[in-house]
């Protein structure tokens, strides 16, 4: 089944239209030598056997609907209402192109506004683009984005060493080929010490806030830390959580000037790793330096209010070589579903969400606290992911766990070794608690750590 | 179509008018009707030294980004502000109120490199 | 299907005190919360489920698919989105799975991976295969990025330039922007190949490499590739291969075989994933041998050792893990790649096979040749050649009075059958349309698109008014686009009336 409508007279007649015998003569142009090459590929299947194929390789997988799950680190669990996938596979949402042609598109044009919008408003920033790839990839863009705002004349990015360790390695892959030099995330580096970092050749800060640890970070030091850019005319990025944000002060409350993050806790479900979405905003000023789709809101020739792909002229279809950056797409239908579960919830339901969040993370962290053997390493406050400190390596308690029918925390040993090593020995374990989370689940996690020690 | 005639231009259509010590610079009105609605434009900061012939700023349409590029080698005294609210001035009044820049002259030499008014419109005809 | 009035804002549509969601109840103890971290105000719409649900669903009723109907957009592949695609992504197994889970725990998604990246090896003819990247752009860059590493690691520092055909989709010169490297533009034949003259002309030692789509943006196949590639790679470059027309010689030949170096996969044309309204797509690269170390990771791999509580030496072989290429160019996004989407693309090379996908590109290419021959009397072609899997004219017919080829797009959309095609690309065809039909449209489907072009080329001459206005009858008509982007307004704001846009402040 190839779903090719073409019949045997169809073929035939088209043929004899274009004037020749077999469908090979339209090959002449591919060396011969080259033509008809054995692909090597197991047989075809019908979908009903294909069906079944999938789903035996699904089912070898340990599936969170069946499993218990402590992880976080990027990728989280949150539940979502079942408006999102109603509305995401509708046909007229997801079998549709980027919408060029704006009059028989302003179904996806005018969900990407309210996208945007939405964005904006968790964020408290002034504008925000339709999405990037991830979170990673937007802090990247972040980095490039600030980068030509300061015209090409500075040549240093200032990364907390508290930012995801794969976030800091995209933003590397990204800026390799460019006269663009990394500081500051040095393993051992301290958080604090970030402003004494900025000098008149840093171009942006970026700080994430809940960290990579969940910590949260200190108002007023992320104010002195904007201050402390600004005076040098350098631009601070903060990468978010959005469910976080729902509670807590937003980035355009003290002094961000590109606030990014990974979007996937909004409406997006795991999926193993993607596709996830990343949120961009950023300040009016700074629009035209944007990369990413960006829709527009203006009249048609009868002046009804329509909706537009616009600034154009950033992209690289106009720009080019000249481009800051290469994006040609977005991930529109998880910004829809980013969309749809933020007006499903609302604002109370998202703070609910953030508060459960919250409240759960800290009673599994109390609970943990009490334990022998087990040391609570953060010590900040913290959002809804905290590390723990066990009394044997992570390894072998995540063995344990998972005998158990638990999937436990990340062992940080395990990460960041895109970088190098880091300063996690092999007993952290960063815990993740969101609104799925029962007391009871809460409980077992910590009657099954106090077992395993 | 206008061409000025007290101004002196790029092939590449931009224009510069001298006063003095210091230049205005813009683009031309063949420029302007080719590149249509002008929507923003993107221009240098006060301060800025600029080389002849290097990018001094871009003129974006809706389908199109164009570089702009100085004619004359100096450094920036003004910027255009008006073309920030309102970059249709641009296709309006390109040799007036559509102007872009104003620049310090470094060598009034460079001048003479440039096309006349004359020389200018018959490129223009050509292509 | 259209509707006829127009859709508030989900903003607009807003009442204190609804809520679409429920939520459970606090079953532990709260803990305290800084009290200066709160925000005070969230300005998010506040709606009911039914809101939420009308809404979107009437949203989506103002929008055009390839589920409603016909999408011919050159460079796109808009084929048809087989459902049993989306029934595997959909499966709970890979939904709930966490990028972060222990490798023994997910065996089924990473045999998949496997299997994927072995596939797209089979078809191209590449070694290896990385499946990280994001979108065809992003497979672009670490293209780029990976020759940029095989010169380095070759300490050839001199080479700073990549040349690019006049053809060439805008991704190309922004990835090498991206790289630091150069563009040189080589220009076309008047038969659409790559000028050998000026390749040749160009090819030096300070070349990187040439990008070559192949076919091309003019959806001809160069009648020289073979000697293009030898030619770059005589001088020292190497060879990049924009994959975007994949879907035109799957099974017709093999790109490594024609002497490309590295090449991404757009997934989301050529192995029918969903577009989703602009993503999320996947782009995947693929290498040759000599570059596999430097491919961006992680890659997945067969397990070196059996799993721990395996007592079977077989076991290794069927168990899989995910390995860092040992000179990679590093990661290009989080994670592992867009899953869900390369679950589409699995599944559906799974059901086709290799004579599937074979007849894939037989139909492509005779649907495209089959349309340009219907068109060509009354369209000028922009090279009179046969096409692979799309074709361009060169804009209206040329008896058209003042009409312009996008003229003729919002035409068609009034005539109601098809989306436009592609416009205005590529850019060495002036007022370019670009056709591709997929292989997926039915003969009927192509002679209507056919003789609503036809019906088309006549009203430009009989009545060009008809196609300056239209269209006619869609929910909103042409969009002041100069106003967009002088005045951006790219989100929400409360207003102090409704009535600046002539809407109801409300929804009836």
């Amino acid at each position: 089944m190839s779903y090719v409508p073409l019949t045997e007279t169809g073929r035939r007649d088209m043929l004899s239209t274009v004037g020749v015998s077999s469908v090979d003569e339209l090959f002449t142009d591919v060396p011969r030598q080259y033509r008809y090459p054995h692909i090597e590929l197991p047989p075809p299947l019908s979908e009903m056997e294909v069906l079944r194929e999938l789903q035996r390789l699904s089912e070898t997988n340990a599936d969170l609907q069946h499993i218990v799950s402590f992880l976080g680190a990027g990728a989280y669990q949150h539940f979502l209402p079942s408006v999102v996938n109603h509305i995401t596979a509708r046909s007229e949402f997801c079998t549709a192109y980027t919408p060029y042609q704006a009059e028989i598109s302003q179904g996806t044009l005018q969900a990407m506004f309210e996208y945007q919008s939405m964005i904006c408003a968790l964020t408290g920033m002034e504008v925000a683009n339709a999405s990037h790839y991830d979170g990673a990839t937007a802090l990247a863009e972040g980095v490039l984005m600030a980068y030509n705002v300061l015209r090409g004349q500075r040549h240093k990015a200032i990364l907390s060493p508290a930012i995801h360790p794969e976030y800091r390695a995209v933003v590397r892959t990204y800026v390799q080929g460019l006269d663009i030099e990394i500081v500051a995330d040095d393993a051992l580096a301290n958080d604090t010490r970030l402003p004494e970092r900025i000098d008149d050749d840093t171009f942006c800060v970026a700080v994430q806030n809940p960290n990579f640890f969940g910590e949260l970070q200190d108002m007023d030091a992320l104010r002195a830390l904007a201050e402390a850019a600004h005076a040098r005319r350098a631009l601070l990025i903060v990468v978010g959580y959005p469910i976080a944000l729902a509670l807590l002060q937003p980035p355009g409350a003290y002094g961000c000037d590109i606030a990014v993050g990974e979007a996937q806790p909004l409406g997006n479900a795991l999926n193993y790793g993607g596709p996830y979405i990343g949120y961009f905003a950023c300040r009016q000023q700074h629009v035209h330096k944007m990369a990413g789709r960006l829709v527009g809101q203006t009249v048609d020739v009868g002046g009804k209010r329509g909706f537009v792909l616009t600034l154009s002229a950033r992209e690289q279809h106009i720009k080019r070589e000249r481009a800051t950056s290469n994006i040609c797409t977005n991930q529109a239908l998880c910004a829809l579903a980013c969309a749809v579960y933020m007006s499903s919830l609302g604002p109370a339901g998202l703070r609910r969400v953030a508060e459960l969040c919250y409240h759960k993370a800290h009673y599994l962290a109390r609970g943990i606290a009490q334990l022998r053997g087990y040391d609570m390493v953060t010590s900040r406050p913290f959002f809804n992911e905290f590390v723990i400190r066990c009394p044997m390596p992570v390894r072998d308690i995540n063995a344990t766990l998972l005998r158990h029918g638990i999937i436990g925390g990340l062992d940080l040993s395990q990460v960041g070794q895109d970088l190098g090593p880091d300063r996690w020995t092999d007993r952290e374990m960063l815990l993740c608690a969101t609104e799925v989370h029962t007391r009871r689940m809460l409980d077992q996690m910590i009657h099954a750590l106090e077992q395993a020690s | 179509m206008q061409f000025d005639p007290t101004c002196r231009y790029l092939p590449t259509h931009e224009w510069v008018r001298v006063l003095g010590d210091e230049a205005v610079i813009g683009i031309s009105d063949y420029a302007q009707s080719e590149l249509n609605d002008v929507v923003y434009v993107e221009l240098p900061e006060v301060g800025d030294a600029v080389e002849k012939g290097e990018e001094f700023g871009s003129v974006e349409s809706v389908k199109a980004a164009s570089e702009l590029y100085a004619p004359v080698s100096g450094e920036v005294i003004a910027v255009n502000q008006d073309l920030e609210t309102l970059p249709e001035l641009v296709n309006q009044s390109p040799f007036g109120q559509g102007w872009m820049i104003r620049m310090k002259l470094m060598a009034l030499g460079e001048l003479e490199e440039l096309l006349d008014v004359e020389a200018y419109r018959a490129l223009c005809e050509q292509g | 299907m259209m509707q006829a009035a127009s859709e508030p804002l989900i903003f607009e549509l807003s009442s204190p005190g609804r809520s679409g969601c429920s939520l459970p109840e606090l079953d532990v103890p709260p803990a305290d919360i800084p009290q200066d971290m709160l925000r005070h105000d969230l300005p998010l719409p506040e709606v009911s489920e039914i809101d939420v649900v009308r809404h979107y669903v009437r949203l989506s009723q103002l929008n055009h698919a390839v589920d409603i109907g016909f999408y011919p957009l050159g460079s796109c592949t808009m084929k048809y989105n087989p459902k049993v695609n989306d029934a595997a992504a959909q499966l709970s197994g890979f939904v709930h799975t966490h990028p972060y889970q222990p490798a023994d725990t997910t065996q089924g998604n990473l045999c998949l991976l496997y299997e994927l990246q072995q596939a797209l090896c089979a078809i191209s003819g590449f070694d290896a295969v990385a499946l990280q990247p994001a979108a065809g752009a992003q497979g672009e860059l670490a293209g780029v990025l990976i020759i940029r590493a095989y010169h380095q690691a070759h300490a050839d520092q001199r080479r700073k330039v990549i040349l690019i055909p006049d053809s060439a989709h805008g991704t190309n010169p922004a990835s090498t922007a991206m790289c630091g490297y150069q563009t040189v533009e080589i220009k076309s034949d008047a038969r659409g190949n790559v000028d050998l003259e000026d390749l040749r002309a160009h090819c030096s030692h300070g070349v990187v490499g040439m990008m070559l789509t192949n076919p091309n943006t003019l959806g001809l196949f160069d009648e020289h590739v073979c000697e293009v590639a030898e030619m770059v790679h005589r001088c020292g470059g190497l060879m990049y291969g924009d994959g975007a027309n994949l879907n035109a010689i799957m099974g017709i030949v093999r790109p490594a075989d024609l002497g490309f170096d590295v090449m991404h996969f757009n997934l989301h044309k050529t192995f029918s994933t969903p577009h989703g309204g602009g993503g999320p797509g996947a782009g995947p690269v693929g290498v040759t041998a000599r570059l596999a170390e430097y491919l961006p990771g992680p890659v997945v791999v067969r397990a070196a050792a059996p799993a721990p509580d395996s007592s079977d030496p077989q076991d290794a072989g069927r168990r899989f893990e995910l390995h860092w290429p040992e000179h990679t160019v590093g990661r290009v996004k989080s994670f592992y790649g867009n899953f869900a989407v390369l679950v589409r693309a699995y599944t559906y090379i799974r059901m086709l096979g290799a004579d599937g996908l074979r007849e894939v590109s037989q139909a492509a290419v005779l649907n495209a040749n089959y349309l340009r021959c219907k068109l060509q009397s009354t369209y000028r072609l922009a090279v009179d050649r046969t096409c692979m899997h799309e074709f361009v004219l060169a804009g209206p017919p040329p008896d058209a009075r003042g009409v312009h080829t996008i003229d003729i797009a919002k035409r068609l959309i009034d005539l109601g059958h098809s989306h436009p095609p592609t416009v205005y690309f590529p850019l060495i065809v002036p007022e370019a349309l670009m056709i591709e039909p997929t292989e997926t449209e039915s003969q009927e489907t192509l002679d209507q698109f056919a003789a609503d072009m036809i019906q088309i080329a006549a009203e430009a001459q009989a009545d060009p008014q008809l196609l300056l206005d239209a269209p006619h009858h869609t929910p909103v008509r042409r969009l002041d686009e100069v106003r967009a982007a002088r005045q951006p307004v790219v989100r929400y704001e409360a207003q102090p009336t409704k009535e600046e846009h002539g809407e109801p402040a409300h929804h009836r």
